[in-house]
């Protein structure tokens, strides 16, 4: 029986035009600004601190080798440094996004479900 | 007590769990959004013990400190390009993909795309990356329970094939990914919980001091400060170096091109469920590796880890499970026995949990993208779509044993790897534009993913993994036997020229072609995407 019924599990575009509308609102701007102004240069930095890390280990071995203190290494603080700030990096951007982008996502989002309503 | 009686006993006990788990979450298990997602019920906390569960194979934990064990500090270096994956998953690709996703990774692309070329892609490319994982997973467990349980015996491993094959087939089709999501909980609190132990109990005998356990370990195996620095491994000529460059960058990119992690973050109510899952998921896994550190070099400092010792043996999967028999007070000792035992148990249910999310994430994309969406073009009911998912996980799960079984011959270690290069070759490009370009289209989308997949299989087939390597002992390092060469791709990971690669068609696909309707669609994709209007709700029961 439910099989006559079309279009049951198709997922995509609504053609609702209260995206278009949002999607042109200042602060919709403002929220693909924020997002995109933390997540680009984070995504850069991340990915050139961890291939420097990566290019270290393979063509700097002496600088790597270098003993600080006891038996720990520059190679062995770097490692351990990479896991530091994907913490970090990880926290900040969580805080960021309560902070500054949650709450105009919400806004937004009740103005859809008034919209569609 | 007998350590082989103790651990087949939990082993039976894990079996026995995870079956009655499965079955307590059978009961609600109707629709799509049941079946496919959990009914999205799951909290960010659960469900980034899932992911983390779903994540940490038992190449990571047997693998990663044997590596460490046998070859020092290239073992901690190959386990952080793991973590930091996490961070791409964070920032660029989970709340979007819960926001504008519903089921599968296809159903991202097709939200503004001609629904069955792109669909049939991102299913073949979903497929291959999840049985090449499967398959190596299966293969290793073969091995490694017959290596746990101490029996040499092919008709152990065939029959530990057919066995973790008939469990994933079984948490599949009656739980879903309600119960293959609490086999995976379950697994990530026996792992963490087993971890945390060990690496206590070691740094115990140094004094909580690390700095100690490291001299220890490059006195114990006889190679000094070597053992600390970077390149005992990857270092040895100018070919493994490149060639460890490339995998660091298919593991940092491919990891949020996985499909079985990619659809876990539909398992959540929310897009901020989807933050917390992976924000969990970093703690648990990055603690994880950091314990994995201090296991590696601790087996290396108490144990015998000599050309001719059993960790060399077993390429180093049995470092952790002797590791924490020495631990327990060596061999013929009570407490030896149990932690060994329990150990072993913790890797068991390590590949359970695994083959299951990777049999679930096949099974969905044949059903909902090539079933319902390409072959029934949306017409199918809920009831039939469900139940063509039941029977893929059936055909799927067969598939993979009976490929298991004569593979166990072959060297395919080298298809973990493969998966991660394809995932971030041919599906992390399509992503990644079609969340963030406008103009990326149709043609650009197929032309990423199948250009990134051929890519990266052409290249496997012509480097090192598949024929043409000799081992210093003799014998081939290859999946082809000694005599056959036909290799001329230096690499044995394709990720530094297939990732440039599916990316660049991807471009090519997108200006070669029109598409105004994928373009004007990018606005709505967009605006859900990053707020969640009319994102898929939560299932209430």
């Amino acid at each position: 029986m439910s099989d006559t019924q079309p279009q049951r599990s198709v997922h995509r575009r609504s053609e609702n035009p209260a995206y278009a509308e949002l999607a042109a609102s200042k602060e919709f701007a403002q929220l693909r600004r924020r997002y995109r102004g933390f997540v680009f240069p984070w995504t850069v930095a991340f990915l050139v601190w961890y291939l420097l890390y990566v290019v270290m280990s393979m063509w700097a071995h002496d600088f790597m080798s270098i003993k600080l203190v006891g038996n720990i290494n520059v190679a062995l603080l770097f490692g351990v440094s990479q896991f530091v700030s994907t913490f970090v990096i990880a926290r900040l951007y969580a805080i960021h996004a309560q902070k500054s982008l949650d709450p105009l996502a919400e806004e937004l989002e009740q103005r859809y479900r008034k919209a569609v309503k | 007590m007998n350590t082989q009686v103790l651990t087949a006993t939990l082993f039976i006990l894990v079996v026995l769990v995870t079956i009655a788990i499965t079955v307590w979450a059978s009961r609600q298990n109707t629709g799509t959004t049941d079946f496919y997602a959990a009914g999205r019920s799951f909290s960010g906390f659960q469900n980034g013990m899932a992911v983390s569960g779903d994540y940490m194979s038992a190449a990571s934990f047997l693998g990663i400190s044997g590596a460490i064990a046998l070859t020092g500090y290239d073992g901690f270096l190959y386990s952080i390009g793991f973590l930091v994956a996490w961070l791409v998953a964070l920032l660029l690709v989970a709340e979007l993909l819960r926001n504008s996703g519903r089921y599968t990774m296809a159903d991202q692309l097709a939200y503004r795309m001609k629904q069955r070329p792109v669909r049939t892609a991102a299913a073949t490319s979903t497929v291959v990356v999840s049985i090449f994982y499967l398959l190596a997973q299966m293969v290793g467990a073969g091995s490694l329970v017959a290596l746990l349980l101490n029996v040499e015996s092919q008709g152990l491993k065939n029959l530990t094939i057919l066995g973790v094959g008939a469990l994933m087939i079984f948490y599949v089709v009656v739980g879903g990914m309600k119960g293959t999501t609490w086999v995976q909980i379950v697994k990530a609190v026996l792992l963490m919980g087993g971890t945390v132990l060990i690496t206590v109990l070691v740094l115990a005998k140094f004094g909580f001091n690390l700095s100690e356990l490291l001299g220890a370990a490059a006195d114990k195996t006889g190679k000094g400060e070597a053992f600390l620095q970077p390149g005992l491994k990857y270092g040895i000529n100018t070919t493994t170096k490149i060639d460890f460059v490339s995998l660091s960058i298919a593991l940092v990119l491919g990891t949020a091109g996985l499909p079985h992690i990619l659809i876990r973050f539909y398992t959540v109510p929310t897009a901020r469920d989807a933050r917390k899952s992976v924000f969990w998921a970093i703690g648990l896994i990055g603690s994880f590796y950091l314990m994995t550190l201090v296991l590696g070099f601790g087996a290396a400092a108490m144990l015998d880890t000599g050309p001719e010792s059993e960790v060399a043996l077993s390429g180093g999967n049995l470092a952790s499970p002797l590791l924490a028999e020495a631990v327990g007070g060596g061999e013929g000792s009570t407490g030896g026995a149990i932690l060994l035992a329990l150990i072993s148990a913790v890797a068991f249910a390590t590949i359970l949990a695994v083959v299951a999310g990777l049999t679930l994430t096949s099974a969905s994309s044949v059903a909902h993208d090539l079933y319902a969406n390409v072959f029934r073009k949306g017409t199918a009911s809920e009831v039939s779509e469900v139940k063509v998912a039941r029977i893929a996980a059936f055909v799927i799960g067969g598939i993979a044993i009976l490929l298991a079984i004569p593979a166990q011959k072959l060297n395919i270690a080298f298809l973990v790897a493969l998966a991660f290069a394809v995932a971030a070759s041919a599906n992390l490009p399509s992503l990644l534009y079609n969340l963030f370009w406008r103009r990326f289209n149709t043609r650009g989308a197929t032309w990423s993913i199948y250009g990134g997949l051929v890519s990266c299989v052409v290249l496997v087939a012509f480097s090192p993994v598949v024929s043409g390597k000799v081992l210093p002992d003799g014998t081939t390092g290859s999946l082809f036997p000694l005599g056959v060469d036909f290799h001329w791709f230096p690499l044995e990971n394709p990720g530094i020229i297939s990732i440039p690669l599916g990316f660049l068609f991807g471009w090519l696909g997108t200006i070669t072609s029109k598409d105004p309707e994928a373009e004007a669609a990018y606005d709505e994709l967009e605006v859900r995407s990053l707020t969640g209007a009319g994102s898929e709700k939560a299932v209430v029961h």
